[in-house]
């Protein structure tokens, strides 16, 4: 028989995927992980490991491709300034958004704008929902880790609330 | 006759479960619904789309292997299936219609380019688009 690290109970996915569209739905807002254990009726000291489990990255971690996935649709789509887009988005000061945003994608929030306004016109007859997902970044760093690295002095409330 | 796709199936995790969501709070309607031991054919169409059905299939035996017909439903359950798109022709009014019914929403109406698009899921998991298309030009 399968062991359990790699087969969760389907009802037990079923309720963390519910945490995981409520961040999707509210990329903005604060997730602290009582918070998510409460969608998936899973104890805190649980949550973050199954989620880790079922969707293999953090929730933490989650919820940052998420808001730099919005951040870039608007930088893409809207001529708001990137300090709007930066509060919009779920972060608290501009300075901790341009680091993310660069630790994440590679680029200044200022370069994606002007890059992807580029390539707008191919992806026009793909239902815009799906374009936004697919073109969520993918984290293959730990973002935590590379900011623990270079930046003692900044604190971040965003990245570490739903540790 | 026409030529064409006839039937998309998915998994879903209980098939009576899925037929009430499908039938009962999306209005499609059961085109089969066939037993043959524990196999059961069950397709649902769309009360508009005649020559198209969709099959709600359990995974499991006769056609899976226990550790096959469990990695289906964890896939399923992890909302991992591709989207599926449900064209309408005013998403508000459905929205405000599937949410009174209980229907879980991930993504409220949005307006988008002239379409308005909102998001839910079935019961197993399995993600739904629902897309009004605007007026071209």
């Amino acid at each position: 028989m399968a062991d359990d690290f790699t087969h969760q109970d389907p009802e037990l996915l079923r309720r963390l995927l519910r945490a995981k569209d409520r961040m999707d739905a509210a990329s903005h807002e604060r997730w602290p992980v009582q918070r998510l254990a409460r969608v998936s009726g899973v104890s805190e000291a649980h949550f973050a490991r199954s989620f880790k489990q079922a969707f293999g990255v953090p929730p933490h971690r989650y919820l940052l491709t998420r808001r730099i996935e919005r951040a870039t649709a608007l930088l893409r789509d809207t001529d708001l300034p990137i300090t709007d887009i930066a509060f919009q988005t779920g972060w608290e000061s501009l300075g901790t958004f341009g680091r993310t945003f660069r630790d994440i994608t590679g680029e200044s929030p200022s370069a994606v704008r002007d890059r992807a306004r580029g390539v707008a016109q191919s992806l026009a007859r793909v239902p815009a929902c799906i374009v936004s997902a697919a073109q969520r970044p993918d984290l293959t760093t730990a973002v935590s880790e590379k900011r623990r690295r270079e930046a003692d002095a900044i604190t971040d409330a965003d990245d570490k609330e739903v540790r | 006759m026409s030529q064409g796709v006839q039937v998309v199936g998915l998994y879903v995790r209980d098939q009576d479960e899925a037929l009430a969501f499908y039938v009962d709070k999306l209005g499609f309607r059961v085109h089969t619904d066939v037993r043959n031991g524990e196999y059961r054919w069950l397709t649902v169409q769309h009360p508009e789309q005649p020559a198209f059905q969709l099959g709600l299939f359990a995974p499991g035996p006769p056609v899976h292997d226990a550790a096959t017909a469990q990695t289906l439903r964890a896939v399923v359950a992890k909302g991992a299936m591709p989207p599926l798109v449900l064209s309408v022709k005013d998403c508000r009014a459905d929205y405000d219609r599937l949410l009174a019914r209980g229907v879980e929403f991930t993504q409220e109406p949005v307006d988008r380019y002239g379409n308005v698009d909102a998001g839910f899921r079935d019961p197993s998991g399995i993600g739904w688009k629902m897309i009004q298309e605007g007026r071209r030009a």
